[in-house]
């Protein structure tokens, strides 16, 4: 079975909200309808978001680290937010495991969003529908698209490539590799709502540079000055080599 | 979360016109055993009449919680799931039956009102479950989440309903407002004991979801910078009530002293003093009470999601 979702690596996002401006390009212009925004322009303006990235400073001023935390809809494989639902306008797709809307059931009665522990879904106040991320299911799967653009919005936009995309049941997957092998984690364990889209935590990176490797032996600038010189035994090949 | 009075007037209105059928068919099942002289068939077709408009009125004011009230036939259809979609089924259903209990009473009486009647129970009994069970099932509002839900909706519920049939039997059938007048503050006291429970549990409660575990990181000292828009979003509006603390500790004594103390004290004295007005004003200042009760438990229940809007930027 497959589970598509992203992976959000928290050590590589710069909290440029690319991804936030990009997913909702794509999502107005799609053919479920703009995402509304009211007042723009005006004093108190608000619209519709699927995907906001936050700022939480972690730890006690000199020794803090900013955390930027981009946060859409986790696609969890036990859904608080479906059963809910009166209408059955709230689903699991069994085919790849994303969460959808189907905005023509919807009543708008806000009961899924009460049920969802991280608040990733928002009435459309002009359509009064819910809506939510739908990791771009309009584009994943368009042929039309070349391969390498059938991914979700927001992950083709980010500038670091903080968001990865795929399909998390299946270990052999870039995402799937990189939860294993960089302690990927899910949000609010405690509810046991399986998360499907995981966060990579920050990570130290640190390169140790020796003294001798401050100093080549094989320094290239050589060659402009003192040729080697003396019996071809007593020559290295760190001259001829390009390795 | 941010109260809607949409679902304040539902929860309100279904509860006191579920017990105001309560109190009509406990009011015939002691004509039935001899404790009571009867009533006119009328004061019960009347007493439905009234239960029914109260459920129809809850119903209406759901309607204005909805993007989509035109769709609202299709909330049937998860009831296999939902215990809303169970309460949309149930809320016709229970106005179905009393409305046919009054109609049988004020057509003719007899043994057919007695099974309609228990039909009526057992669906107003589903509809009090229904109802608590919509809120008691999000597990992650710690408030709500509780039996004491379930049960504070029955018991509220079921008070105001014998409070207006104490007023409206004043008018109706004099005989009845003795035993309507002892239940009604017997199911008062005992609300006020089952939501003096639940306050004091939701006084203790610790939250589950810490910012800790809300974005992942183990340090005992995160601090939101930037919730990532300067505007509001539904995020923002829907799960915060946006009052003081004091408002809020305003509102829970309004609701203590209008539900509780103010309605026992005025049902005596109308039973005492032979007083319908007295009676009409126990109503009256319940009702307004339950409205601050309901308003009070949707603004205390703490949604985990509020974590991640602290701070504008």
């Amino acid at each position: 079975m497959t589970q598509l979702a992203l992976v959000i690596d928290l050590n590589v996002c710069v909290g440029c909200h690319a991804c936030v401006t990009s997913c909702k390009e794509w999502n107005t212009s799609g053919s479920a309808g703009t995402l509304a925004d009211l007042r723009p322009y005006g004093k108190d303006p608000t619209g519709t978001f699927f995907n906001r990235v936050q700022t939480f400073e972690v730890g006690e001023y000199p020794n803090t680290e900013t955390v930027h935390f981009p946060k859409s809809c986790l696609h969890c494989e036990d859904p608080p937010c479906v059963p809910v639902c009166p209408t059955g306008a709230s689903y699991k797709r069994p085919e790849d495991g994303i969460v959808l809307v189907d905005y023509d059931k919807c009543i708008g009665c806000k009961y899924c969003a009460w049920a969802c522990p991280y608040g990733v879904r928002e009435i459309d106040e002009k359509r009064k529908v819910m809506t939510k991320c739908t990791l771009c299911v309009d584009r994943i799967y368009d042929e039309a698209l070349p391969e390498a653009e059938r991914k979700p919005a927001c992950v083709l936009a980010c500038p670091t490539s903080a968001r990865l995309f795929g399909d998390v049941h299946d270990p052999g997957s870039e995402v799937s590799t990189a939860i294993r092998e960089n302690g990927g984690y899910q949000l609010q364990p405690e509810w046991g709502t399986q998360p499907a889209n995981q966060y990579l935590p920050r990570r130290k990176t640190r390169i140790d540079i020796h003294q001798d490797e401050l100093v080549r032996a094989d320094n290239p600038l050589r060659k402009e000055t003192n040729r080697p010189s003396g019996p071809v035994e007593a020559q290295t090949l760190d001259d001829v080599t390009s390795w | 979360m941010n109260p809607a009075f949409s679902v304040i007037f539902l929860t309100t209105l279904i509860g006191a016109g579920q017990g105001l059928f309560l109190a009509l068919f406990v009011a015939e099942m002691l004509v039935q055993f001899r404790a009571l002289s009867a009533a006119p068939g009328t004061f019960y077709a009347l007493g439905s009449l009234l239960a029914v408009a109260l459920l129809g009125l809850g119903l209406l004011a759901s309607f204005f919680h909805l993007g989509h009230p035109e769709r609202a036939w299709r909330a049937a259809a998860m009831w296999r799931t939902s215990w809303l979609s169970r309460e949309v089924i149930v809320l016709p259903l229970t106005m179905l039956c009393v409305a046919a209990y009054g109609l049988v009473h004020f057509l003719a009486g007899g043994a057919a009102s007695l099974a309609l009647g228990g039909l009526g129970v057992l669906a107003t009994a589903a509809l009090f479950v229904c109802t608590g069970m919509i809120y008691a099932c999000i597990r992650f509002l710690q408030e709500w989440a509780s039996p004491l839900t379930l049960v504070n909706f029955t018991l509220l519920g079921s008070a105001s309903g014998f409070t207006l049939a104490s007023a409206y039997a004043a008018w109706g059938a004099p005989a009845l407002v003795e035993p309507f007048v002892f239940c009604a503050g017997a199911l008062t006291l005992a609300a006020l004991a089952t939501r003096t429970a639940s306050l004091m549990r939701n006084a203790r409660l610790r939250p589950k979801t810490t910012l800790q575990s809300a974005i992942g990181v183990r340090h005992p000292r995160i601090v939101q910078q930037a919730q990532g828009f300067m505007g509001g979003s539904f995020n923002t509006r829907e799960f915060f009530h946006g009052r003081s603390s004091q408002w809020l500790r305003g509102v829970k004594w309004l609701f203590l002293v209008l539900v509780f103390p103010v309605p026992v004290l005025l049902l005596a004295a109308g039973l005492k003093q032979d007083l319908p007005l007295a009676l009409c004003m126990a109503f009256l200042s319940q009702y307004i009470g339950l409205i601050a009760e309901r308003w009070f438990f949707f603004a205390q229940a703490n949604h985990p999601q509020n974590l991640y809007y602290q701070t504008v930027g």
